[in-house]
């Protein structure tokens, strides 16, 4: 599927199921059964997409709180004597809630990455007309991401092979918190000022090439029939959706 | 493997759809004043410039040290960016990570990044350079001065970040905001400390090796009377809306409801005005937010203090 | 067992499935001077990041007689000084000062203990007056060497070097070779440096694809030309 379909289709179902209210199982039910059977569809396999939906878990405990606060029907009590909290039936649907749309959101956004590349990831932004600059900038910046996390990884390396002590009384290993942060504070700016170098490098072999600042690029070849029609439906199936919850 | 361990990316499901709206609306108005202008000031140079420190800030987030046991810090970078870089290249940068997190690496939702963007990239950003630009004014512009601005300039972005976030949060109607606000600020007052000093190293790092980088830094910095503005009020606005909101948290849940009406579903629980406060930690959430404000009074007055001192030492040493 | 290192059937495979080091073996006894050299993507890289923990491979790995192993981590990469390809990923302070502090201050010296160090380091790579300077602002021959006193000032007792000749021009590399020979440690450098070898180090290890091919005398090795080819070493 075009890249420019999928990324509005993807924006489209998270939209509806952000919208979709609190409470409608029967909508997430379906919701979710979608993006997995999508994914089983994209050979990119439900185990894949799992692995990668369980980092969404640490922040389910922001809406924690809401078992407790949202008043309605108790369903039960915790807490010592001078100090306790009632679940209340609405406030456990709300967290339920939020958690299904989150991890479904997730689940889609995760198909969205997988099956994309990314020059066509970047092709489907600047369909929906983001600006050629800031395009062009993430671009640049995926290009020399793996460079500079390398190089990160390589100071890292070269600190814990000198982060060693033996066993000697009465000496305090790691030294001071503060030392700590600063000294990764320097690797930051070692590893900033390099890429500021390196940055001069490339803007020299870009105007060698040519460059005047002026970001073009190639036409790109105009949608084909039967990918508005995906979109359409697709768009006819939210919607559905949405009007059933 | 990669992943930006600032606790600040919300992931989708938490924000409703009208915050959501909302906050794209503020971030790409945001984003667009900044493409103009960095046009203005870097011309060609921009693209190969902006993209390869975006890289860098994200290589650079996971560089870590240890705190305690098996916690670390890490750096989010959106302070040090606006010193490097000035505020408009800085929010391009920042707005390039951190949509590459969301996109690529789910770090973050994708209808949640305008919310995302707007804390990281806009008010990390603005708040960084206000509060810098107004702790230099206190210091000369010599190495110490330039540490404990930066040092300020960090704490304020993370911390100020984060409120934004908890109201985004509350707004919503996720996170009551007696729990969300003090939550978030007491948490990342301590964060902050760490990307304070870790901004500290690296403008250490930078100041040796080439201090002509340091665009906030230089004699004539120019710089933007907006952006300063602008940071100011996000700070001010967000340091004094969030001990409001979490002392009347049904002010908020009465907003969220009413554009709750998108989730019409639940009617009942929407149009009651509930007073949802925790029994017995309604005083306490005070006292934590009140921990935060001091927390903040205690870095800006430090902050200004050791700049104060700085400035009537005479001349003695050297930068 | 002094400054002495052993590896017994090391082997690596990468996430992806590449297997890096298949089955090597071989001891080093303290004092000796030891080539690692085979074509890129041999492995030798690999091999030297087990040697201070940073990789974890299956088999055993014996550094002064004491086993690598979780727990003896933190004394081992004490023992071990890594100095690898590129100086710029290893100078990460301000000043060399600093950096050569690194390793004392994290091993908890005092200040009077740590600047001592740092001078003996110093003195050791004859770069005393720079001990002020920035790092970033040397050149290659300058930042290899202060590289190299960066490991120095813990004190090592091996000293395992990742193509310490790379890049250099022909004086730097000179001085480079001439303060290597007047280090004391036991030394184990990978290199594709040939005319190094022959000078400095009288042992030779090949490694190829993952392999140990050959094990021996430097002179005889280096002689065999039909072995160099075989093994893109000529």
């Amino acid at each position: 599927m075009d890249a420019r379909i999928k990324l509005p289709l993807t924006l489209a179902f998270i939209l509806t199921c952000s919208l979709t209210p609190f409470g409608s199982w029967w909508v997430y039910i379906l919701l979710l059964a979608l993006v997995n059977s999508a994914a089983i569809l994209s050979e990119l396999g439900l185990y894949f997409l799992h692995k990668r939906a369980l980092l969404a878990l640490p922040f389910v405990l922001a809406a924690f709180p809401l078992i407790f606060t949202i008043p309605g029907n108790p369903l039960f009590t915790v807490g010592p004597g001078w100090f306790t909290l009632t679940a209340s039936q609405q406030g456990l649907a709300r967290f339920a809630s939020i958690t299904a749309k989150s991890w479904i959101s997730l689940q889609v956004a995760i198909l969205l990455a997988a099956t994309t590349t990314f020059p066509d990831l970047l092709l489907g932004l600047r369909a929906l007309h983001l600006p050629r600059l800031l395009v062009a900038v993430i671009g640049l910046m995926w290009r020399y991401l793996f460079v500079m996390v390398d190089e990160a990884a390589r100071l890292l390396r070269a600190r814990a092979s000198r982060s060693g002590a033996r066993d000697l009384p009465g000496k305090k290993v790691g030294g001071q918190l503060v030392w700590r942060a600063r000294v990764t504070g320097g690797m930051a700016g070692n590893l900033f000022l390099r890429s500021f170098e390196r940055s001069e490098r490339i803007y020299a072999a870009m105007t060698a090439r040519g460059y005047d600042g002026e970001v073009r690029s190639l036409p790109h070849p105009p949608l084909a029939q039967r990918d508005w029609l995906v979109l359409g439906i697709g768009l006819l199936v939210l919607l559905f959706l949405l009007l059933i919850g | 493997m990669f992943y930006a361990p600032v606790a600040m990316h919300i992931p989708d499901g938490f924000i409703s759809v009208m915050v959501a709206i909302v906050f794209w609306v503020l971030s790409s108005l945001g984003i667009l004043v900044a493409l103009r202008n960095v046009n203005r000031e870097l011309g060609e140079r921009e693209v190969p410039l902006m993209g390869v420190l975006a890289a860098a800030i994200f290589a650079g987030q996971m560089l870590n040290f240890s705190v305690t046991g098996g916690t670390s810090g890490h750096l989010l970078g959106a302070a040090l960016a606006t010193i490097i870089l000035g505020p408009w290249a800085a929010v391009l940068v920042m707005t390039s990570v951190v949509s590459i997190q969301a996109l690529i690496f789910q770090d973050g939702g994708v209808l949640a990044l305008g919310a995302n963007l707007f804390n990281m990239a806009i008010v990390g950003v603005a708040v960084s350079y206000f509060v810098y630009r107004t702790v230099i004014r206190f210091t000369r512009q010599d190495r110490a001065g330039i540490f404990v601005a930066g040092f300020a300039a960090a704490w304020f972005s993370i911390f100020v970040s984060s409120l934004s976030a908890a109201l985004q949060l509350a707004l919503s109607g996720t996170s009551p905001a007696n729990i969300a606000v003090p939550a978030m600020a007491g948490i990342h007052a301590l964060i902050g400390i760490g990307e304070g000093l870790i901004t500290v190293g690296a403008l250490a790092f930078i100041y040796a090796a080439r201090r002509d980088l340091l665009k906030l830094a230089s004699p004539q910095p120019g710089g933007s009377r907006a952006v300063w503005v602008g940071g100011m009020l996000l700070a001010v606005l967000l340091v004094v809306l969030s001990p409001l909101a979490s002392s009347h948290p049904d002010g908020l849940e009465w907003v969220a409801g009413q554009k709750g009406f998108l989730n019409s579903a639940q009617g009942p629980i929407y149009k009651i005005i509930p007073d949802y406060l925790l029994p017995g930690v309604h005083n306490e959430a005070l006292a934590t937010v009140l921990a935060g404000i001091i927390g903040v009074l205690i870095v800006a007055g430090v902050a200004f203090g050791m700049a104060y001192l700085r400035r009537a030492k005479p001349e003695s040493d050297k930068a | 067992m002094h400054h002495s290192l052993e590896i017994e059937n090391l082997s690596f495979t990468y996430p992806d499935g590449r297997k890096a080091l298949n089955n090597v073996s071989f001891r080093i006894e303290g004092g000796e001077r030891v080539a690692l050299v085979g074509p890129n993507g041999a492995g030798k890289s690999t091999l030297l990041q087990h040697l201070s923990g940073i990789l974890t491979g299956q088999g055993r790995i014996w550094v002064c007689g004491e086993e690598l192993t979780k727990d003896s981590l933190s004394s081992i990469r004490a023992m071990v000084g890594m100095v690898f390809q590129i100086p710029d990923d290893q100078l990460f302070s301000p000043t060399v000062f600093e950096d050569v502090a690194f390793g004392p201050i994290y091993q908890g010296y005092s200040r009077e203990e740590v600047h001592q160090r740092v001078d003996r380091a110093l003195q050791a790579v004859h770069m005393e007056e720079y001990v002020q300077r920035v790092s970033y602002h040397l050149s290659t021959g300058e930042k290899k060497r202060i590289a190299i006193a960066t490991v120095l000032s813990m004190d090592p007792e091996i000293l395992v070097m990742d193509e310490p000749t790379a890049g250099l021009d022909p004086r730097a590399r000179r001085g480079l070779i001439d303060l290597l020979s007047e280090l004391p440690q036991t030394m184990l450098l990978a290199t594709h440096d040939l005319a190094l070898v022959r000078e400095l180090l009288p042992r030779t290890i090949i490694l190829d694809h993952g392999r140990l091919v050959a094990d021996g005398r430097t002179e005889e090795l280096l002689q065999d030309r039909m072995l160099l080819a075989e093994h893109g070493l000529e």
